[in-house]
């Protein structure tokens, strides 16, 4: 038996061939920014944020921003009607709504991987069974189905959180399903069974990990969806309570103000739209660098 | 030659499939009535064209799929759909090379790994570096390179993802091997170096092959005995040179002029075959080849034709060089 | 006078980690009316060549050449307008998987009569009517009735037959067949290769067969161009070809076919094709051949003459024995 080939240089590793398609999508790399700052914003809010986000400052209702006539350095982006910092409250806002993405992005996709993994796998039945209670979810209008989620449960930021999982996790599993169903017929999936893997070795060690792509970037995009709805959530009163300096929640206290003192109500407004913005421009360039389909010779 | 270790009689799969919305059910005889043995240290080629059964029998033999009738032993033991505990001691005997070498590797795995697994599933109690001991070893022995041990599918050609898969199915000493058309996605000057590894393996490891393909200038090389197939059923079974030099039954024959040889000296007149390969769904009363064949005649149309007796066997009313 | 005349094609992919040379130098005339192939293994850039000069490549390719001609007319300097008028009238080509080259939305006869639309000014009538012509033409049974049934309704080689019909539609003075009959059954491959030899000598079109199978080349074809990783190694006529091949990467492919071994062994020629990050110096062909010594794999070598079938080699083969020509090359 001859050797196959002398030691060649290999093609660039996967990682790296990712990161050359996923930097021709300049939106992308400038939402990957902004997203890397907001993580960054979030984990250190405390250190750089002048004041605490609870702290009353009496004389200084309603200030404007320093460069607007009666603003002061001492306030950089004001104060709301309590006499808050706007900015400490901004920065703390930030880590809400990271933490918001995150535990709802994965309490829904470990519930949404798993049912769609055994809806891939399942007899006719019972994967219709699934998927005609996912169509049914989806099938509400997702804020509307988080409301009287809220409503039963009680609003809080926890139970926010619960509910919005609960209506994205339809996306995972449809998501799964479609990539494990196209996988499993695979010939790699069939020498694992000749190998003697059983069926839950398969099911997940076997076929997940090829079927991760698509999810990944549902993921991201789910994960702005989250900041939406929260957001959505705190401004109709559902959701984290105030004082929890938390966007949406600022907006809807600061509603009365609109008027008078424009601050209060854009800036946590400008916040959400960057965020969502920043992930979802993210999203498309992680689509287009990991779907094969896309990829070009 | 040494006693066979597999053998199957009159070996069926049928499918039952629905025709419409309220249409009744039909059935599909993907495979109807095979009998071969496979000896350890020859190849048993399966020739046919697409729809012939070539795969359901692949599936048939590595356990994949269950018989519908029919019997088939392997080592002396009879095997049952349902029988886990003897399935998987059975199971470790027959190992499969699959056609793609694209697709039959998980590609979230590195070669090290694809080539443990079946150790760490059908046998925990050896140790984790004996594990990777013997990995190595087959490495080295399918002709790849200990660096490409820890590397990904990804990064290999199609002829070393085949050497690849070839090291895999032997992991678990097998001693039938099922080769469904290995180096039919190889180029020409790959396919020769695989086929030239299956050849060393052969000798090496004494292994029964089950070779499937539709190259017959492959099959002609490769194997000992050969079966021919046509919409599910054999129609003609010996040993290679009898059934290549002497072909009997008419599809047989029409199959091998119709194979290009690479020898632009020898271009002969080719039997024109008329007519479409009838769908399985709708398989022709009497013998299947009837509608394409040149001798076909009323009892052809009519009645279905058994395989002679002897060793090499054919279905056909009016055989080839025969006395008709 | 050549219907088709290429002189040193090049074809470069502009990928994610940097150019891929798909096509290196390639060289080409095919007269009207001849029949020939171009043989190579996957990679070997065979069918991209041919897309090139149709214009059917993507925007990442780059295409370059000193002279790419059809019938007089220069297609380097042709806007992509005046070349559409071109192709699929007087040059079509057929594809490997007849099942996808159909479009599964409409009906058979629909497609052979939009092309007639397209590139002839025929009245409906006589469009029906030159369909179903076409449809004999290519022997399919009961033409009329099978225009109106639509692709998925049709075996593999049967939409091959309509995929042929419909580069027939507007009498092509070159007809380009990729892989026509890999994705068929023997027996079917058999009948579409007879219909393709059969429309050449009755319709005198020129047909350029691209394929990777010796025994479709040796059945079939006149003149034979083989490539390798993007050039044209070797040029030959098809007996000379297999009886005395000049290129060493060509004997060495005829060597390894299984009809032709003898012993329980193959020969191989060992490693695999070059890819794109391992472009050898010299000669591409120097790592995996067996004549190979330092002026191979160091300097790039240059065609030998049509005596030697043009192989492009400092030692070409003369029934097996490799020729020193390193001073004649000037």
């Amino acid at each position: 038996m001859s050797e196959a080939t002398a030691n060649l240089p290999q093609p660039p590793s996967p990682l790296r061939e990712f990161w050359s398609y996923f930097r021709e999508n300049r939106g992308a790399v400038i939402g990957m920014y902004v997203f890397m700052v907001f993580f960054i914003v979030a984990l250190i809010a405390p250190l750089i944020a002048p004041y605490t986000p609870h702290e009353q400052f009496r004389d200084h209702l309603l200030q404007p921003p320093f460069w607007q006539e009666g603003g002061s350095t001492e306030f950089l982006l004001g104060t709301d009607p309590l006499g808050r910092d706007m900015l400490s409250r901004l920065l703390h806002g930030a880590r809400f709504s990271f933490f918001i993405g995150v535990i709802v992005v994965s309490i829904a996709s470990f519930f949404g991987v798993i049912i769609g993994v055994i809806s891939g796998f399942a007899p006719k039945w019972m994967d219709t069974l699934i998927m005609r209670l996912m169509d049914i979810i989806l099938s509400f209008p997702s804020l509307l189905l988080a409301l009287v989620l809220v409503a039963i449960l009680g609003p809080s930021l926890i139970n926010a959180m619960i509910a919005i999982a609960l209506v994205l996790q339809p996306h995972f599993v449809r998501l799964t399903r479609a990539a494990v169903i196209s996988e499993r017929t695979k010939d790699y999936v069939t020498a694992a069974k000749v190998a003697g893997a059983g069926r839950l070795r398969t099911m997940f060690v076997t076929v997940l990990p090829n079927c991760l792509a698509p999810i990944i970037v549902q993921a991201a995009l789910s994960f702005s969806t989250a900041i939406l709805d929260a957001a959505a959530l705190g401004f109709l009163g559902m959701g984290a309570q105030p004082p929890t300096p938390e966007w949406g929640t600022m907006l809807a206290e600061a509603r009365e103000f609109i008027l008078r003192a424009w601050w209060v109500v854009t800036l946590p407004g400008i916040c959400i739209l960057v965020s969502v913005l920043a992930i979802n421009l993210m999203g498309d360039g992680l689509r287009d660098a990991l779907d094969p389909k896309l990829k070009r010779s | 030659m040494s006693a066979p270790i597999l053998s199957a009689t009159d070996l069926r799969r049928h499918f039952e499939v629905k025709s419409g919305l309220f249409g009744g059910t039909n059935t599909v005889r993907a495979l109807d009535g095979a009998s071969f043995e496979l000896v350890p240290g020859r190849t048993l080629a399966v020739v046919g064209e697409s729809g012939c059964g070539k795969s359901t029998l692949a599936n048939l033999v590595t356990m994949i799929d269950t018989p519908t009738s029919g019997t088939f032993t392997i080592d002396g033991q009879d095997i049952q759909p349902g029988d886990e505990l003897k399935d998987k001691v059975l199971r470790a005997k027959v190992q499969i090379v699959f056609q793609n070498p694209y697709g039959s590797l998980n590609p979230r795995q590195t070669i090290g790994k694809i080539l443990m697994e079946p150790l760490l599933l059908n046998r925990p109690e050896i140790s984790a570096e004996e594990r990777e001991r013997r990995a190595r070893e087959m490495v080295e022995l399918v002709g790849l390179r200990p660096e490409h041990f820890n590397r990904y599918p990804h990064m290999f050609s199609g002829g070393q993802r085949q050497r690849i898969a070839v090291a895999r199915a032997l992991m678990l000493e097998p001693e039938i091997l099922v080769l469904d058309e290995p180096v039919s996605a190889l180029d020409l000057s790959i396919q020769s170096q695989v086929l030239n590894l299956l050849t060393d393996l052969q000798d090496k490891f004494n292994l029964a092959y089950l070779f499937i393909s539709h190259d017959l200038s492959v099959v002609r090389h490769f194997a000992d005995d050969v079966i021919v197939m046509y919409l599910g059923k054999p129609v003609e079974q010996g040993a290679k040179d009898e059934v290549f030099e002497n072909p009997r039954h008419p599809y047989t024959k029409a199959l091998l002029s119709a194979t290009p040889m690479a020898d632009p000296a020898r271009r002969q007149e080719r039997i024109k075959l008329e007519g479409e390969l009838p769908s399985p769904l709708n398989v022709p009363v009497g013998c299947a080849f009837n509608p394409r064949c040149w001798k076909a005649t009323e009892e052809c149309r009519n009645k279905r034709p058994d395989m002679s007796d002897g060793s090499h066997r054919f279905a056909c009313f009016h055989p080839e060089n025969g006395d008709n | 006078m050549s219907l088709l005349e290429i002189k040193n094609l090049t074809v470069e992919f502009r990928t994610a980690n940097g150019p891929f040379r798909a096509v290196d130098s390639v060289d080409m005339t095919v007269t009207a009316g001849e029949l020939v192939a171009i043989v190579g293994e996957s990679g070997s850039g065979k069918s991209v060549s041919m897309l090139a000069m149709m214009g059917l490549l993507p925007w990442t390719a780059n295409i370059t050449a000193d002279k790419m001609e059809f019938d007089g007319k220069d297609l380097l300097r042709m806007s992509p307008k005046e070349r559409r008028k071109i192709i699929g009238k007087d040059v079509s080509m057929i594809f490997q998987e007849p099942m996808s080259s159909l479009n599964p939305c409409y009906t058979v006869g629909f497609q052979i009569k939009e092309v007639l639309r397209q590139h002839t000014d025929l009245t409906r009538a006589e469009r029906q009517a030159r369909a179903v012509e076409l449809m004999e033409q290519v022997g399919i049974p009961d033409p009329a009735k099978r225009l109106n049934v639509f692709p998925h309704q049709l075996s593999g080689g049967m939409s091959q037959r309509v995929m042929i019909a419909m580069a027939l539609a507007c009498k092509p003075k070159l007809l380009i067949a990729d892989e026509p009959t890999t994705a068929l059954d023997v027996t079917i491959q058999a009948q579409i290769l007879d219909l393709l030899i059969d429309l050449q000598k009755t319709e005198g079109m020129a047909l350029i067969l691209i394929t990777h199978d010796m025994g479709v080349v040796a059945e079939t074809v006149e003149r034979v161009n083989v490539q390798y990783a993007g050039q044209r190694v070797e040029q030959q006529e098809v007996n000379a070809l297999f009886s005395n091949p000049h290129h060493p990467y060509t004997a060495a492919l005829l060597a390894a076919l299984p009809e032709r071994a003898t012993g329980r062994h193959l020969p191989t020629i060992p490693g695999v094709v070059p890819g794109q990050f391992d472009r050898p110096q010299g000669c591409l062909f120097s790592p995996r051949c067996e004549f190979a010594d330092d002026h191979c794999r160091t300097k790039p070598p240059v065609a030998a003459g049509p005596e030697l079938g043009k192989a492009l080699c400092h030692r070409p083969l003369q029934q097996g024995v490799p020729q020193d020509q390193k001073e004649v090359s000037a």
